[in-house]
């Protein structure tokens, strides 16, 4: 099993969900996150106080998922969010050692 | 002289309800106070749809207060102050309207018994002794009368809005405690006399018998139609000295602290707007042609002001701000305030176009040169403004550019003579009343923070200030998510 981080662009994030849904993945988790990489911040300006936020909104993405079809999702995931332009994010991908679901208790696959 | 608000101060009281209104009809023209006919004929003098109007912008007055200033300011400041300054505004807002109907009313708005009765009034009407439902309070015109307690509570939202615009320079680092005790202080040192001096005269039926009583700038001439003085320029110089007395924010000016939401900002802006036609159109303590022209110009300049404004930061910046033209759109209100009543539509849009650049040159420049911090531009926006208001009252009131010039009261019945004004004399007279405002508000205003100071301390701990005054100050905190 693999466990999927993707940083987004939050514009991005429905059609990220639709296209992840149209592939056979069944659920994720949602954040909104703060961050920075190689994209530089925004300048804000309030009546004249300038304000430079080195720290940008992004949507985070959390998908555990069998291995077959991990890579399927990892480039979903970058085919979609992708503006080609700096700041479209990263995606991460570690091993998963266990999953479980809470309501019945099945373990592995079949709890994704 | 000049027309302002006022009170009939020394023979307001209608002796007996036996009115007879059909000799006053017949009377051939306005009655004197000192006629043998007048007392009889006073209560007749109410007219029900001033009357209503005055009570609907009492409320919009109130509205301005809580919740328009309350939600512009909170918008203004980080999430965690957030509950502290709509905690200060509506409780300063509690404080103000009882003591305005123990002590204030019949310190600003009565003259007998004090002995300095050109800058405060005497305790005749405390706790509004002798002030009933048939009591009555005068107006700009001979024999119109409005009901006393509906000019009562007219003043006191004013008495109310004023000590909580202060609170906005030095916003997220004041102790709760001392602000109230300042609050009180402020109130009867400067807001009563203040209001006493621009606004208090005996009245167009009263003034004739009795020429020397009024307050000492209306005895100079100076125009305040709505509080250019005594409320903006006022709080705006006690705002600057109190941030002055409290220093800056902690982390200011290196960390970043940004508004935590524009949009209860103009909210906040946008019902200021609205209820300002009850403070200046309310004013004119009648319903009448001069009402609608201060309201047309409180609606004009206001305009005029959010459009120069977001000009400005187009040309400056590339990009215009909602929170700027919130901000011009005050600036424009404060601006008009002192001059609603006297100027004509089209040169209350100059004078809005006109407030914002200089207001923004403030906020946005002067603050940051000389380093104060004014968290959400009282002086900028409130003090600047209101200068600038109130100086261009002088001008825009000229009969010659389409004002409504001033009615001479020492004359009864009031004439009104167009020849007779002269912009270079006002503007003077104008000039003088800003200087002694800043001058009066800002000596006795830093003499109170002081004071309080160096007993119970306006600031609160550095901690309670990182922690954020919602929960240091009022255990609570604005948004549990």
């Amino acid at each position: 099993m693999k466990f999927i981080i993707a940083i987004i662009k939050p514009f991005k994030l429905d059609e990220v969900r639709e296209a992840l849904g149209a592939i056979g993945v069944a659920g994720m988790t949602v954040s909104e996150v703060k961050g920075f990489g190689r994209q530089k911040g925004q300048t804000e300006i309030y009546r004249g106080a300038e304000y430079s936020t080195n720290m940008l909104p992004k949507v985070k993405i959390e998908v555990a998922a069998p291995d077959d079809l991990a890579p399927k999702i990892v480039e979903t995931i970058q085919q979609v969010a992708s503006t080609e332009a700096i700041g479209d994010g990263k995606i991460f991908v570690l091993d998963l050692a266990s999953a479980v679901r809470i309501r019945t208790g099945e373990a592995g696959d079949t709890a994704l | 002289m000049m027309n302002r608000k006022l009170i009939g101060g020394i023979g307001a009281t209608v002796a007996s309800l036996a009115v007879s209104t059909a000799a006053w009809a017949q009377a051939a023209g306005p009655i004197k106070a000192s006629d043998a006919a007048f007392a009889a004929a006073q209560a007749g003098m109410v007219n029900k749809g001033d009357t209503t109007w005055m009570l609907i912008c009492s409320a919009l007055v109130l509205m301005m207060s809580i919740p328009g200033l309350a939600l512009f300011y909170g918008g203004l400041v980080r999430a965690k102050n957030m509950l502290s300054v709509c905690m200060q505004v509506f409780m300063i807002v509690s404080v103000a309207g009882l003591m305005w109907a123990c002590i204030g009313y019949s310190m600003a708005f009565t003259s007998g018994g004090s002995p300095l009765p050109a800058v405060f009034g005497g305790l005749s009407k405390a706790f509004l002794m002798g002030v009933d439902g048939t009591t009555l309070g005068a107006t700009f015109s001979n024999n119109v009368y409005l009901p006393e307690l509906s000019f009562v509570v007219f003043q006191m939202t004013f008495a109310m809005i004023t000590p909580a615009l202060i609170v906005g320079a030095f916003a997220e680092r004041v102790k709760f405690s001392a602000l109230m005790v300042f609050v009180v202080l402020w109130s009867i040192v400067v807001y009563y006399p203040m209001a006493h001096m621009v606004w208090y005269w005996a009245g167009p039926d009263y003034l004739v018998d009795a020429p020397t009583d009024y307050g000492l700038l209306w005895g100079w001439g100076a125009l305040d139609f709505a509080g250019g003085t005594v409320v903006h320029i006022n709080a705006g110089i006690a705002g600057l000295v109190g941030c002055l007395v409290i220093g800056k924010r902690t982390g200011y000016p290196k960390e970043p602290m940004p508004p935590h939401s524009l949009v209860m900002t103009m909210i906040g802006a946008s019902l200021l707007w609205v209820g300002w036609f009850g403070f200046n159109a309310g004013s004119n303590l009648e319903a009448n042609g001069v009402t609608a022209v201060a309201f047309i110009n409180t609606m004009l300049a206001t305009c005029a002001a959010a459009v120069s404004w977001s000009l400005v930061e187009h040309f400056h910046h590339g990009k215009a701000s909602m929170l700027g033209a919130a901000t011009g759109a005050v600036a424009g209100l404060v601006a008009i305030t002192p001059a609603a009543g006297y100027g004509a539509p089209m040169t209350s849009i100059v004078l809005g176009f006109v407030v914002s650049p200089v207001c923004y040159l403030f906020v946005a420049k002067v603050k940051n040169a000389l380093g104060y911090d004014d968290s959400l531009d009282v002086f900028g926006v409130h003090c600047i403004g209101g200068i600038i208001g109130a100086i261009a009252t002088g001008i825009v009131a000229a009969p010659s550019l389409g004002g409504q010039g001033v009615f001479d009261y020492t004359q009864f019945p009031a004439a009104f003579d167009a020849s007779t004004y002269s912009i270079s004399t006002q503007v003077i007279t104008q000039i003088k009343a800003v200087l002694f405002t800043l001058v009066y508000s800002g000596v006795l205003s830093a003499v109170l923070y002081f004071i309080i100071d160096k007993t119970m301390g306006l600031r609160p701990s550095v901690e309670d200030e990182n922690v954020g005054l919602d929960i240091s100050s009022h255990g609570e905190r604005a948004y549990n998510m």
